[in-house]
């Protein structure tokens, strides 16, 4: 997967955790709690999905990697470089 | 005791939020009980295939968003549209309430079964590795739930809790709301029932090995309790939350008044994991009775708990028989005709089809009864076609659940 297509992917998780917001002005630089009404057990249910799509694991530790689209990308893209979108 | 408390310990319903198969209010509600109109469909679930149930189409996301209904559960979605039907309904100043003085009860038969099917479910999908197991389990199944989703999304700071009490629930919490405020412990109760139980396939499976789960090739005709020809139960979903209130805050701010709680029964069988025992349910009867110092003559309408199964319905007439059988005032019915066994829901959801009869002077009947069981004959049982009886001034629930849970609860007209 490329960049752009796993940015994809983390936008359609999103969608599915906050159905009522609207992705479409999402600023990739600018953190998802700040733009979203995101708290820790949705942040969780990211790590969820990618576990459950892409068997991609993500370790507590590294979880701050998750903070804005652009580092959340930056982060997948070693682990899902390799692999199909489904 | 009850009869004769200064006006704090009176509690009035001054509020009512329902939804019910076919029925997302009171009126409607009333309206199909008057006319006779079944709310049970064709519905089909995993693993047991096409069967019936009672189908709530109220629309969910009147007073929740998609996300909060996406973390939560059915019946904690049930629960927030009752509870914020109830208030709106009770004409309170909701704003300037004090949350903290607001108490949320709310009878469940069970909780946790259909988000533990699903994930379960899902889990097999993923050869049963537990890391693919939601981190929404807990908060989802803890069987406060649908009492602490009310909480959560109006914000109500007082006590929540759920009780669970099998079938006999919906009159439990309302019971429960009621002895909150005469303790003092809130002054103003959200006190009913809620069912998702159409949505866990266990508990129609279970039904069906019992040999108690209804069939019929109509609907419509599926659920009738005392006929002949009953096969069983209806499983359905649903919910009702009154506004409960004492009396002199009610009185206060001129609030409408749909009847007054003014006694109730609850005891235990101590006989059997599902079988009733009427000499229980008669002793339940008569408690409730004695609490509202009143004789069962001057009970108008007797609404049942019978549910379609052949022992469950016999039982009740026996009971019934045993205390009103001798009242030629009393009338009898059952809503479960209608909208099937709408399990935590289905006492407080019958007692409501009924008390708009204190205004109409109608008994709704209880439909379906092609050829009564002899054995579940009672004098003034109203059957297929309601009846103008006029003036109505008290109305007996009965709600009894498996473990031998019985109540019944009187309310009064105002």
């Amino acid at each position: 997967m490329t960049k752009a297509e796993i940015r994809e992917v983390v936008l359609e998780i999103l969608q599915e955790i906050a159905p009522d917001e609207n992705l479409d002005d999402l600023k990739d630089d600018v953190s998802f709690r700040e733009q979203l009404e995101l708290d820790s057990m949705d942040f969780l249910d990211i790590v969820m999905s990618l576990r459950k799509r892409y068997r991609v694991q993500i370790p507590e530790d590294d979880y701050p990697n998750l903070a804005t689209m652009n580092s959340t990308v930056e982060y997948l893209q070693p682990l899902m470089k390799d692999l199909e979108r489904v | 005791m009850i009869a004769g408390h200064p006006d704090q310990q009176r509690i009035v319903i001054t509020g009512v939020g329902l939804t019910a198969p076919g029925a997302g209010d009171l009126r409607t509600f009333r309206e199909n009980l008057l006319a006779g109109r079944s709310g049970v469909q064709k519905y089909e679930i995993r693993y047991v295939g096409q069967t019936l149930a009672g189908i709530c189409n109220h629309d969910e996301y009147r007073y929740q968003s998609r996300k909060d209904r996406r973390r939560g559960t059915r019946a904690g979605a049930i629960g927030i549209y009752c509870a914020h039907e109830a208030i709106r309904d009770s004409g309170i100043d909701w704003e300037n309430v004090d949350r903290s003085r607001v108490g949320i009860y709310v009878g469940v038969t069970e909780h946790g079964n259909v988000e533990t099917e699903n994930e379960i479910y899902e889990l097999q999908g993923y050869n049963y590795d537990t890391q693919f197991w939601s981190h929404h389990h807990n908060p989802r199944t803890v069987a406060n739930n649908p009492a602490g989703e009310i909480s959560l999304n109006l914000g109500i700071t007082g006590p929540h809790y759920t009780i669970g009490a099998a079938c006999a629930a919906g009159n439990l919490g309302v019971i429960q709301g009621v002895q909150m405020l005469r303790l003092g412990e809130c002054d103003l109760a959200l006190a009913g029932g809620v069912s998702e139980s159409i949505h866990t396939f266990g508990i129609f499976a279970s039904f069906k090995s019992q040999g108690a789960l209804a069939h019929h090739e109509d609907p419509h005709k599926a659920s009738r309790p005392f006929d002949r020809d009953r096969n069983g139960i209806v499983v359905a979903e649903g919910g009702c939350i009154y506004v409960l209130e004492r009396f002199s805050d009610a009185k206060a701010r001129r609030a409408k008044i749909y009847g007054e709680v003014v006694g109730y029964g609850v005891n235990s069988d101590a006989t059997d994991f599902v079988l009733p025992n009427p000499q229980r349910q008669v002793e339940c009867m008569q408690m409730a009775l004695r609490q509202a110092k009143l004789n069962p003559e001057d009970i108008d309408i007797v609404s049942t708990h019978a549910t379609g199964t052949t022992t469950g319905d016999h039982q009740e007439a026996v009971a019934i028989r045993a205390v009103f059988g001798e009242s030629r005032r009393t009338r009898i019915n059952n809503t479960k005709s209608f909208i099937g066994h709408a399990m935590g829901a289905a006492g407080v959801l019958e007692l409501s089809g009924n008390l708009p009869a204190f205004q109409d002077g109608i008994v709704h009947a209880t439909i379906n009864v092609d050829n009564l069981d002899p054995d579940c004959a009672m004098p003034g049982l109203v059957l297929n076609e309601p009846q103008e009886v006029g003036r109505v001034n008290y109305i007996l629930n009965n709600s009894f659940g498996m473990l031998g849970i019985n109540s019944a609860l009187i309310v009064k007209r105002l």
